[in-house]
């Protein structure tokens, strides 16, 4: 490719940061692999952790550093410019390599100001962020220095929490295979692929981030793809406001992931897969890179896994601050280097989708079951919960609850009985109850005799989303809240398709002028002519106060 | 081939068509905007959505490909609103006013976007003049790609432009926004070839817009083939007062597509270079 670049060049310490990030990772040798700058081809799979370098090492990507890698990953300047000014968390202007990021979403839009302001009189920089993933820790900031500190878990039957709540060390391969881990991956191996399949297709698991896929016909249907590779995905791009279990999972059972990652990667023929991780969680991002090291090490991972002739590895990326780049087509984008914009479906991510290839897209908690499906047996892991909605399922309770945190119980369990496991309407009278996140739906106090299941779910017209169990007592500025999510959409809209790109900004003024016909109007021209689920959804909630909330 | 129910209508269409193809079979007139048969479809624009039986939601008409059996209808309730609600969308926050089919359709579905309040967001901003040759008035873009289209891999493979920002702030540009002269940009002028707005415009026609000349009335097109190489290129000479003051190339042309080159494109003024006392 002959590329023009302007006359702006990077510094040396810029070229080496670049240098350093621009080399591929060598899946066999567990390690960057040698530098093939003679090479032609592009590199802009690359992109995303290039600029992720050159960003977290000068805190923004000046023009000279934007053209050395375009020259070095043979990307037109234009499109890395067009991929950085994407991400909100790479920058091409100069800002502070150091802030806070503190949350005004909302689950934290009550307390938030308060935090900023003292803050900005300590004289830290800061920036507002949407949902950080911490709503159990509300007001929540995420900056450098900051302490980790374990999740509130909790729930009536713990298995998918099971070694988050017994205090296993997350850091340790010895203590997880003390704890149980590592047997289902043994298991899987003896039952082969297909064996595998069968137990999923058994267990009628429907997939946990949100669309409620059934996962074993993902699987078969990848496992059946004729084109090669296949790739997997562990979608951990976590970014649905009020939504935190995946990095509970990720921060304090990591091996779990990765073992699950590893049965789902054997059993679909993938070799490789890709867990992306978002932004704002670098504690997960570390675990799991560090559990994937250790299953590299002790041979559960690599060319020739536990002894048994199986490839197959896993690729960390780092998200960068976009919530669309959780939609599965928008994620391939980003992991190739490109605008994280959603693609037309069809085709389907199972016939053509990472690189083109089958492609097996699973969120973290719909992963984290796999082990125990493989363990006890699909026909017995079916019997936990309710015949359609089978299994345990992680609830992220927040707002004006007394025990905020990730609260485990099989379906069918009551709205009611979840709230009171977190000890129940913290505050004053409860107004509203949000249910699966901006994208979701607001409840009356009314609904909490409602079976969390996802046949309840579609029959009342809510969803269940990601888990998200919001709550709102009487104090709560509905109307304020409702301003939020709308300017969420708008934010986090990636200006693809003319009805999300100017339907939520226009959905955000209308709901300032109170003018609900317009508002309704808007909000079924999205639905119904978006791309992707991030239009799709934008005015769910929204709608959704006026009829269950009868706000309007 | 594949056959298809438009609009009640049998269709039957060739493999690779898509549900627009069928339409057109079918004799239904679809708007599209960000389409165009020389580039890869985007759908980006959602003017063409068509209802198709058992799809949730509605589907883009220009790159949904015609499956056997499918079921469409282009003017329920459902399409008209959609049509119409995201022409006013484009019409309450972009300046339509050198884009006859956007025009065209607004009419065609009623919109009406002075309903969305006496001060929506829009993308007004000045016009980029940076060159001799053409000038870039992003307050008329409506982000339907084309433009990134033609110059990356369906045209020209120049990549002086790509989609940046996000949301309601995407936007076209170079890298960091430079002038077009820093830019990759080689002059081809595909971009404005593909533009259906015009907020990529030949700066001749810019300035005789700005002084209220323009007058396409009064302008005649000839065809004549591009003398500069042997390629063969067609060009379309649009003349206004014996002056050129545009040219295109049709994009049925087997040569061109509708693309050329700086030479085509905007070496024409030998072609009029007069003696001083305006004889010719």
């Amino acid at each position: 490719m002959d590329l023009h670049f302007t006359s702006a060049k990077a510094s040396l310490e810029e070229r080496a940061a670049i240098d350093a990030a621009a080399l591929p990772f060598d899946s066999a040798a567990g390690k960057p692999a040698q530098d093939d700058r003679a090479s032609e081809t592009t590199q802009r799979d690359l992109l995303l952790p290039v600029l992720h370098a050159v960003q977290d090492r000068f805190g923004w990507i000046s023009p000279g550093a934007l053209n050395y890698v375009g020259e070095r990953l043979r990307v037109a300047p234009a499109d890395v410019y067009g991929v950085a000014t994407f991400y909100a968390a790479l920058s091409t202007t100069p800002k502070p390599k150091q802030f806070v990021h503190v949350c005004d979403d909302i689950a934290c839009i009550g307390e938030s100001e308060a935090l900023i302001s003292s803050l900005q009189h300590l004289g830290t920089a800061i920036e507002r962020s949407p949902c950080l993933g911490r709503c159990d820790r509300a007001p929540a900031s995420l900056g450098p220095d900051e302490a980790w500190v374990p999740a509130r878990v909790g729930g009536t039957e713990l298995r998918l929490l099971r070694r988050c709540a017994g205090g296993v060390d997350p850091e340790s391969l010895d203590e997880y295979r003390a704890h149980g881990g590592i047997t289902a991956l043994e298991k899987a191996l003896e039952l082969g692929p297909e064996g595998v399949i069968a137990e999923v297709v058994a267990s009628n698991l429907l997939g946990r981030g949100g669309a409620a896929f059934p996962t074993g016909r993902k699987m078969q249907a990848v496992a059946n793809a004729p084109a090669l590779p296949h790739y997997l995905i562990c979608n951990a791009d976590e970014s649905e406001p009020g939504t935190f279990k995946d990095r509970v999972l990720m921060e304090e059972d990591p091996f779990a992931i990765v073992e699950a990652m590893t049965i789902a990667g054997f059993a679909t023929g993938c070799e490789k897969a890709y867990i992306y991780i978002r932004a704002e969680y670098p504690v997960a991002a570390a675990r799991i890179a560090n559990a994937i090291a250790q299953a590299r090490t002790a041979g559960l991972l690599g060319e020739n896994v536990m002894g048994r002739g199986v490839r197959f590895d896993i690729e960390v990326r780092r998200g960068a601050g976009a919530y669309i780049c959780g939609e599965e087509t928008a994620l391939f984008n980003s992991i190739e280097g490109k605008r994280g914009e959603p693609r037309s479906k069809p085709p389907f991510p199972v016939q053509a989708g990472l690189f083109g290839k089958p492609t097996q897209v699973n969120n973290v908690e719909t992963l984290a079951n796999l082990p125990l499906i493989v363990l006890e047996g699909g026909e017995s892991y079916a019997r936990v919960g309710t015949p359609q909605s089978t299994g345990t399922r992680l609830f992220c309770l927040s707002g004006a609850v007394a025990l905020p945190g990730v609260y485990e119980v099989p379906h069918g369990t009551t709205l009611g009985a979840l709230i009171e496991l977190a000890g129940g309407v913290r505050g004053h009278r409860l107004q509203a109850i949000l249910l699966g996140g901006a994208a979701g739906t607001f409840v009356a106090p009314g609904a909490m005799s409602m079976p969390l299941t996802f046949e309840d779910a579609r029959t009342t017209g809510t969803t269940l989303g990601s888990g998200v169990v919001m709550l709102f007592d009487e104090t709560a500025d509905m109307m304020a809240i409702l301003q939020r999510i709308a300017r969420f959409f708008a934010d986090e809209s990636c200006g693809q398709c003319v009805p999300c790109r100017i339907g939520t900004v226009r959905q955000a003024e209308a709901l300032q002028k109170r003018d609900f016909g317009l508002l309704d109007e808007i909000g079924a021209v999205m639905r119904d002519a978006s791309i992707c689920g991030l239009g799709q959804t934008a005015a769910n909630a929204i709608a959704s106060a006026g009829t269950n909330l009868k706000l309007w | 081939m594949v056959e298809l129910t438009i609009d009640g209508a049998a269709v039957t269409v060739a493999d690779d068509a898509t549900i627009l193809d069928a339409c057109k079979r079918a004799g239904v007139e679809t708007p599209t905007l960000c389409y165009l048969e020389t580039l890869t479809p985007v759908n980006a624009c959602r003017v063409c959505v068509v209802e198709l039986q058992g799809s949730r939601v509605l589907v883009p008409a220009c790159a949904r490909r015609a499956e056997s059996g499918m079921v469409v209808q282009t003017d329920t309730p459902r399409v008209r609103t959609s049509r119409k609600v995201v022409l006013e969308f484009l019409a309450s926050s972009v300046d339509l006013s050198t884009a006859p089919d956007a025009q065209r359709y607004c009419e065609r579905y009623g919109a009406d976007p002075l309903r969305y309040g006496a001060a929506p967001q829009t993308v007004a901003q000045p016009v980029k003049i940076d060159n001799a040759l053409y000038v870039r008035d992003y307050a008329k873009c409506i982000l339907c790609y084309k433009c990134v289209e033609a110059c990356g891999t369906d045209a020209q493979n120049t990549f002086a432009i790509a989609v940046a920002g996000r949301g309601f702030d995407a936007h076209i540009s170079t890298e960091y926004d430079v002038p077009l002269p820093d830019s990759a940009c080689v002059y081809c002028g595909n971009c404005i070839g593909v533009c259906p707005t015009g907020a990529l415009m030949f700066s001749s026609e810019h300035e005789l817009r700005e002084r209220g000349e323009w007058d396409e009335q009064m302008q005649t097109q000839t065809d004549t083939i591009c003398s500069y190489c042997g390629v063969g290129c067609t060009l379309t000479l649009h003349v206004q007062h014996n002056e050129i003051v545009k040219v295109t190339s049709p994009i049925e042309n087997s040569v061109t597509s509708g693309h050329l080159c700086v030479k085509g494109r905007f070496g024409y003024q030998y072609v009029q270079n007069r003696p001083e006392d305006g004889s010719s």
